[in-house]
């Protein structure tokens, strides 16, 4: 699934997971453990680098790194494998997960816009220590998330 | 007195060793702490029944009253909650059920509920040993809360023998952490000979004093029993790579109800035990 831009009038930020910070640095595959997340937005060109802070948490690492990248206002994760606690949070705001990167934050981003990834479907990795059989699904939501719209007003 | 059997690693003879030593004392109590897997009962055959859920409080969040101000998920050390940007998600695999966010919401939009954690159970009317094991919910984590209720039950006034879960993580910490004395059950092999290490580190950091079984002894090679010298380390029994002993515990029975020579050793060892402790008790005064 590849969202198309329509001339300017949706923003779309597209958040890359990375071992270091700007468009030139590796891609890291793992979600939760990447060391930084570098936003892009293809409208403004502007690149931002957020530092996961979550990358040395003992347990729930997947949920504070998406709280994260929720939080900045993302709306298409470029990286590796998510966990299912993650993927959950994903689904739930319509954030929509392309997996397969490979080279730089700027090679993910092309291969990205070219449709060359694959879109994330199911969690793709089993979560850390700190959570060995649980279900992974939080509750709490209001109705089914998947399938919003990727407008939010903040 | 509280007496733990534990062992660095699975299979070494732990659950054998406790209980045959708990059919060998009197007036003694035997709980079975490994609550992912007790199996204690596999041998004794009881009729158990439930003397007390294990519950944790777990946070509920009203999303009405909820401003997402973040402040709990900040606070939740083990990353139970995420603040997303139109409502807070609760995780409760993760959860610990410390109740420190429905505390610090000034909003007072959490509310606390209860989950589930496993059970309690003991065997029925009088038995001997008397017998309590814990039970931990599958899929839950909280080993070590099940644990520390079980072991409530130990009444001071008799000795209780703890059969403690393998390894060297926190559910062996929560059931060794406050007994009286330890003994560790080891195979002289090159993978038991590791195991106790780790487990002897263990119980020396814990400041437990502890002695060592050897198991199947005769198999393998001397390398336990060097250390435990070298070491100054106790070695309290050593039980042979018997025929008898094995087939004894493949159809689930207690050597010693079949091999009564074996309760004198048991027994002989529980004062060596006392001996040991009087002794260290001395050291200390
Ligand atoms: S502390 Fe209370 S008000 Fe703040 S985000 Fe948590 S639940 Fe909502
Ligand atoms: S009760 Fe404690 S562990 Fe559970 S969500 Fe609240 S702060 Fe986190």
């Amino acid at each position: 699934m590849v969202i198309k831009e329509t001339g300017g009038v949706k923003r779309m930020n597209i958040c890359v997971t990375a071992s270091g910070e700007g468009l030139d640095s590796k891609v890291d595959p793992r979600f939760g453990r990447c060391s930084y997340f570098v936003i892009y937005d293809p409208e403004t060109r502007r690149v931002e680098s957020v530092s996961n802070a979550a990358a040395f948490a003992s347990g729930g690492t997947g949920i504070k790194a998406a709280e994260i990248i929720a939080n900045a206002g993302v709306d298409v994760l470029l990286t590796g494998t998510v966990g299912p606690n993650a993927f959950s949070i994903f689904s739930e705001l319509g954030i929509n997960v392309q997996v397969g990167v490979k080279g730089t934050v700027q090679e993910a981003i092309r291969q990205y816009e070219a449709g060359e990834l694959q879109s994330l479907q199911s969690p793709n990795s089993t979560p850390g220590f700190g959570m060995r059989k649980g279900n992974g699904m939080g509750k709490g939501m209001k109705g089914g998330g998947v399938g919003r719209g990727i407008d939010r007003d903040n | 007195m509280k007496i733990a059997i534990a062992s660095g690693k699975g299979g070494t003879g732990k659950t054998t060793v406790s209980l045959n030593l708990a059919l060998s004392l009197s007036d003694v109590q035997l709980f079975d702490c490994d609550v992912e897997e007790p199996n204690c009962n596999l041998f004794l055959g009881f009729d158990l029944e439930k003397v007390e859920d294990v519950v944790c409080p777990v946070p509920v969040i009203n999303q009405e009253k909820c401003s997402i101000c973040r402040q709990c998920s900040d606070f939740c050390r083990y990353n139970a909650l995420a603040a997303l940007p139109d409502r807070v998600l609760f995780f409760p695999s993760l959860c610990h059920g410390c109740g420190g966010c429905a505390v610090l919401c000034s909003e007072k939009a959490i509310q606390e509920s209860q989950r589930s954690l496993g059970v309690i159970e003991k065997a029925k009317g009088e038995s001997s040993p008397e017998f309590y094991r814990g039970l931990l919910n599958i899929g839950e984590t909280m080993t070590s809360s099940v644990i520390k209720t079980l072991k409530k039950y130990i009444d001071d006034r008799k000795t209780a023998i703890l059969d403690a879960p393998p390894g060297t993580a926190c559910p062996v910490i929560a059931s060794i952490g406050d007994v009286d004395y330890c003994v560790l059950v080891t195979e002289s092999t090159p993978f038991g000979f590791h195991d106790l290490r780790l487990a002897v580190d263990v119980v020396r950091s814990l400041k437990v004093p502890f002695g060592v079984i050897i198991n199947r002894w005769g198999l393998g090679d001397s390398r336990v029993e060097e250390y435990c010298k070298a070491e100054g380390i106790p070695i309290l029994l050593k039980i042979p790579n018997d025929l008898k002993i094995a087939e004894l515990y493949s159809r689930g029975i207690p050597f010693v109800r079949e091999m009564p020579e074996w309760n004198e050793k048991f027994l002989g060892m529980f004062e060596a035990i006392k001996l040991q402790l009087a002794d260290t008790e001395e050291a200390r005064t």
